[in-house]
């Protein structure tokens, strides 16, 4: 019941907003902000609570809902999902005080952020298809509604294609979830979405196992977004107001990957066997990808966005590599992405809520004016390059050293992209914050303030706690990781070499007694 | 237990750094420079306590080990946050603090008339911190947050005057650069733990003999990454040209990181895994030819350079290439004792020259100077003493342990690699007398607006405790008469290496797959020490040190004029002074086909490849749409005529 209550906590929040009257404006932000809050708050002792030691679900809780058709409402948290709820929590807080200046409709801003807090909690607890589903559907309309609103000149570009491009993903999802209902149905008698009992009965050839793969794999890899999905994303970063920004890198793209870990590692093991070369090879182009195109960016949002396209491919490598380290460092590093990332689009957007223009020509030599400011994206750089010591360099590492378990090209592949991240980081900061302050409209720019210290603040201390003491963040993974592992181990569906081998061993007289032995036992 | 307090020493510049970060511009200048060289000064201390204590261990030539806390634990590897004293730690640790901490008191003379004083040694310090955690981590992966640390602050510190763009594109090549190593550190660090199931020094090393065979292919590549990753660090072949650049950064930061700590780094790193290094003769071969031939490579450019740091930078690259040089023929004690004692003389030199720009008003360029011995005879004094042991004159340090790195060269190594070390050993003397005559003797050149003055005690002091250091430093390792070499039997237990029981327990493991060993007769043979031989060569490299200096004696004094005669038009001197146009040619091989090549995988397959997909899969839905829309019009008489087509059509199936 807590998990549901910390769940439609926000979505409250916004139906209480939409009581109160619009005029009253401090009112509505202290309102947002203290929904906002207690759902942070609240929700941290979900992590206290939290029993590490098993992969199984907790503080779940079913009800039915549609039940002829099986569906109901079951929802939990493992080791998987536990810190991406936190993390979900905590974004939405930092991104509604990020965004006490927003002039337009601020009532109707705010309730469209705790709505899309809602919908974004559901997707992480749901586990039941069909709820996954709706909610899954459900944060698309006020992220939809965030971009298309308060975004920049070409919003409604930006908001149709993100739209349509994520539906469009998720429609064949919906065919792969229906073709499992009746699957499951067929072998088992029981009508039920329930992921949890499909994940345990789902007993599916590899070819059929491959095609529900593939409907998964084009909803996920499109939110998360892979090469070559990616291309919604920097228009909708570069469009999205900065706590759209934040929501989007922080928290929607880890919805795909998460996906992947619910779904399709779970419910088709062999095929994501058979996948894996294909989809580390995607995830080291968009790795090397995304840092090449980075380098040479114009608007400081569009190069952090496409930086996502290479973090996230480290991200997806880490899942693919089915073991420990990977999978932990790919777990890892969704939550170091949801913070580095975050906090650089926070820090772009107040540079352009200073000069309303994103343009890295326009900067340069504003260290001189506005140290804090320096410092504090000085820290959050060197920690999007994995600088060890911060968050970055844990979850790459790891990410790094479980595939190089699977194959050492890959990873020397995947490693060069710590070089080209190097690159486009520090050449576009000494291009902003550093060299001559030329700019007569960058004279006079004010250093942060006191709200804006207290959204980055945290991140920071966030980035040094992980990079330096990880292990409170890596034990919620530990046992879910192992469970996963034993399903997806690739050695699952090798051929038993070592088997055959002993086969051979074994001589003529013992197969002939064991033939007896099993007759005997068939009559 | 004095040993308790290892955990101190890097702790206390870290507080240091902090205080300084956060509050410096609060505190005042004097506070300031208090805190940053009070902090290394604790750590010196507490360094040479802990020095007291690992010498009063029962149990010489041990490693204590000193584990803060789990760092990363995912499944079955486990990373401690922990340290590690030995001989080797301890010895790095001593003279980086000690080093340090003299730095650190010049800094506060040479950077007193800034306002970012408190920036400068918040940045300071914070190197510091990173260097002792690489020095002193008990595992590959704390060294490599110090390795990566000590690239950072050398990037804060090289773009220090951020305001100069010159500057800034030092900082960021120095970063990038040392990136390509750090990336090969990396692999190897998996691929070691692919092998060892550890990254723990103590776990590796020991396995090591035991579960690799002598100059197997997955031995070679470790070490071959290492080795790249030292290239970086240390700026050699072919990663050597960020170092020049990084003499944007304040003098004394290119005394503390760009000469005597930082960028020997690789070299400690090489010889803490002299273990694996050993196993891997290839590398050692390829190892001692890159050191070589940076020594020799870097010595001619300096020959040609005027601005008076560059021509260090480049004799830095040049002495490092020594050291690598030394740990290719597995003489790791020399290049150790050669990092020791250049810590010393290349501090003094870098010292000297800051205090030599700090006195005429910032000039660099030693066409503009000259005659200025007589207005900073200490800075003289120290230099000149510094620039004697460089050259390798009897009995400064430099000397002993030059030799002993030539030495080794020849009996461990081959004719070639001794001729490129005493090739490199004549154009050091050469061009370091250069510099001298250049800046100190002679006509002034000064500009006549500037006055030449001495530098305060604060700065002088440093230099003349470098100076007698540079003298005397050469006392740790005498090498002729034997146990005397202080060092070497200090450094052995963690040198030590039995090759033979290594190959012996090679053959059995190639026995049990089946397959024969080679012959490794050969690396057996034990090479006689042959005290005449190396009294031979002690002399003639004296002869060819002398040669050097009377040879730039001969063009900057007694005919000036004969430098430009010779060079003029010369095409083989103007490659050499725009440094064999390596920059040149890293930019249009790499830089800018990544610049350009990134640019058209944006414009092109970005925007028009993949994005043009997207947008035109929506057209084409869009076209169809756009047809389909015609059907619905509205009108009657339209949908009759399609029901007519449409039975007419079911009537001719039918039929």
């Amino acid at each position: 019941m807590f998990l549901t209550f910390l769940t439609v906590l926000p979505i409250v929040g916004a139906l209480v907003l939409a009581f109160l009257p619009k005029e009253k404006e401090s009112l509505i932000k202290q309102t947002a902000v203290g929904f906002a809050a207690a759902d942070f708050l609240l929700s941290l002792q979900l992590w206290i609570d939290f029993d590490n030691t098993t992969h199984a679900m907790q503080f779940e809780y079913t009800v039915p809902w549609i039940s002829s058709w099986g569906i109901s409402y079951h929802v939990g948290l493992d080791g998987i999902s536990l810190l991406l709820f936190v993390m979900t929590t905590f974004l939405t807080l930092i991104c509604i005080i990020s965004s006490w200046d927003i002039k337009k409709s601020i009532r109707e801003y705010m309730m469209a952020m705790l709505a899309l807090s809602t919908g974004m909690l559901g997707v992480f607890i749901s586990l039941d298809m069909f709820l996954f589903y709706v909610f899954w559907e459900f944060q698309l309309v006020p992220m939809y509604i965030i971009i298309g609103v308060w975004g920049g000149p070409r919003r409604i570009y930006a908001a149709v294609k993100f739209f349509l491009y994520t539906a469009v993903g998720s429609l064949l999802m919906l065919v792969a979830i229906i073709w499992i209902y009746f699957i499951i149905q067929e072998q088992t008698g029981v009508t039920t979405t329930d992921l949890m009992y499909i994940t345990e009965h789902l007993n599916i050839p590899l070819d059929t196992q491959k095609w529900l793969f593939l409907a998964f794999f084009l909803a996920f890899a499109i939110k998360v977004p892979m090469f070559p999905f990616h291309t919604w994303l920097p228009d909708a970063h570069v469009e999205a107001p900065t706590a759209g920004s934040v929501i989007l890198a922080g928290v929607l793209l880890k919805m795909g990957t998460y996906g992947f870990l619910r779904f399709n590692l779970p419910l088709f093991p062999h095929a994501s066997n058979e996948f894996l070369p294909y989809i580390a090879v995607l995830s080291i182009i968009g790795i090397i990808y995304g840092a090449f195109v980075s380098i040479v960016q114009e608007d400081l949002k569009k190069l952090v966005a496409y930086s996502s396209v290479s973090h996230l491919g480290f991200v997806m490598l880490g899942i693919f590599a089915f073991n420990h380290y990977g999978m932990q460092g790919a777990l890892l590093q969704n939550i170091n992405h949801g913070i580095s990332t975050s906090a650089l689009f926070l820090l772009v957007g107040m540079i352009y809520d200073r000069r309303h223009t994103r343009l890295i020509s326009e900067f340069g030599g504003l260290a001189k004016v506005m140290p804090k400011y320096t410092v504090c994206f000085m820290i959050v750089a060197l920690s999007s390059i994995g600088l060890p010591g911060m968050n970055g360099f844990v979850g790459e590492f790891l990410i790094l050293l479980g595939i190089f378990q699977v194959n050492g090209l890959w990873a020397a592949l995947a490693t060069s992209g710590v070089i080209f991240s190097a690159c486009y980081i520090l050449w576009m900061f000494q291009r902003v914050m550093f060299q001559e302050l030329k700019n007569p409209k960058n004279f006079k720019l004010p250093d942060m303030n006191l709200r804006e210290m207290i959204t980055i603040v945290p991140l920071i201390v966030l980035i040094f706690w992980i990079g330096i003491y990880p292990q409170p963040f890596m034990k919620t993974f530990e046992a879910s990781v192992t469970h996963l592992i034993t399903k997806v181990n690739p050695d699952n569906f090798r051929p038993k070499k070592t088997e055959e081998h002993h086969a051979a061993l074994i001589k003529q007289e013992d197969l002939a007694q064991l033939n007896k032995k099993l007759q005997g036992n068939k009559h | 237990m004095l040993l308790k307090l290892t955990w101190l020493i890097p702790v206390f510049p870290l507080i240091g750094s902090i205080i300084n970060g956060f509050f410096g511009l609060k505190l005042g200048k004097r506070l300031v420079g208090l805190i940053a060289c009070g902090s290394v000064a604790l750590s010196f201390l507490t360094t040479l306590l802990v020095f007291i204590g690992y010498l009063l261990l029962p149990d010489s030539g041990a490693v204590y080990e000193q584990v803060l806390f789990q760092w990363i634990v995912a499944g079955d590897f486990n990373v401690q946050f922990g340290f590690q004293i030995d001989p080797l730690s301890l010895t790095m640790m001593t003279f980086v603090t000690g080093v340090g901490f003299l730095i650190h008191v010049y800094s506060t003379g040479y950077m007193h008339e800034e306002y970012s004083f408190y920036r400068f040694f918040a940045y300071l310090n914070l190197f510091m911190f990173a260097m002792l955690l690489l020095v002193m981590g008990n595992n590959f992966l704390v060294m490599f947050i110090g390795w990566e640390g000590v690239g950072c602050c050398s990037y804060f510190l090289i773009g220090y005057y951020f305001e100069k763009k010159s500057a800034c594109d030092a900082g960021t090549k120095a970063f990038v650069v040392n990136r390509v190593g750090d990336f090969a550190f990396l692999l190897a660090v998996m691929y070691i733990f692919d092998i060892f199931g550890s990254i723990d020094y103590t776990t590796v090393f020991h396995a090591a003999p035991h579960k690799i065979i002598f100059g197997e292919e997955a031995i070679t590549i470790i070490t071959l990454l290492l080795l790249i990753g030292a290239t970086g660090k240390s700026a050699q072949i072919p990663l050597y040209t960020w170092l020049p650049d990084a003499m944007e950064g304040p003098t004394p930061v290119s005394a503390l990181i760009h000469a005597a700590t930082m960028v020997t780094a690789g070299i400690f790193m090489v010889v803490r895994c002299s273990v694996l290094f050993n196993m891997a003769p290839m590398t050692m071969m390829i190892m001692a030819f890159v050191g070589g031939g940076t020594a020799l490579f870097a010595a001619t450019i300096g020959m040609t350079q005027f601005d008076i740091k560059r021509v260090l930078a480049y004799s830095t690259c040049s002495q490092i290439g020594y050291m690598l040089m030394a740990c290719g023929i597995g003489a790791y004690t020399a290049a150790i004792f050669h990092m020791v004692t250049h810590a010393f003389f290349k501090a003094c030199l870098f010292l000297g020259s800051g205090s030599v720009i700090h006195g005429i008003n910032g000039e660099q360029d030693m066409r503009k100077m000259g005659g200025l011995k007589d207005h900073m005879p200490t800075t003289y004094k120290t230099f000149l003493v510094s620039t004697l042991a460089i050259a390798g004159i009897p009995p400064l340090s430099g000397f002993f342990s030059k030799d002993e790195v030539l030495y080794h060269s020849l009996i461990d190594g081959n004719v070639i690699l001794w001729g490129m070390g005493i090739s490199a050993a004549l154009l050091t003397a050469f061009y370091m007398f250069r510099l001298v005559f250049m800046t100190f003797h002679g006509e002034s050149r000064v500009d006549p607006e500037v006055h030449p003055h001495e530098s305060p005690n604060v700065m002088t002091m440093p230099l003349v405790i470098l100076a007698t250091l540079a003298v005397g430093g050469g006392l740790l390792g005498v090498p002729l008469i034997h146990g005397w070499h202080v060092l070497h039997n200090w450094l052995e237990p963690v040198l030590h290496f039995d090759l033979p029981a290594v190959l012996s327990h090679s053959e059995h493991l190639l026995h049990e797959r089946g397959e024969h060993a080679p012959s490794w007769g050969h690396l057996l043979v034990e090479q006689e020490h042959n005290i005449w031989l190396e009294v031979s060569l002690m002399v003639f490299s004296v002869l060819v040190g002398v040669t050097g200096i009377v040879m730039a004696y001969i063009f900057y004094i007694k005919r000036p004029d004969l430098p430009d005669k010779l060079t003029q038009g010369q095409w083989g001197y103007e490659i050499v002074k725009n440094k064999y146009m390596v920059d040149e040619l890293y930019d249009e091989t790499v830089v800018k086909p990544i610049l350009e090549g990134s640019h058209i995988l944006w414009k092109k397959a970005d925007a028009q490849g993949i994005d043009g997909t997207v947008n035109g899969v929506a057209k084409v839905i869009g076209w169809f749409s756009e047809q389909a829309k015609g059907f619905q019009s509205g009108f009657v008489r339209n949908y009759a005529l399609f029901i007519v087509i449409g039975f007419i059509g079911l009537l001719m199936i039918a039929l």
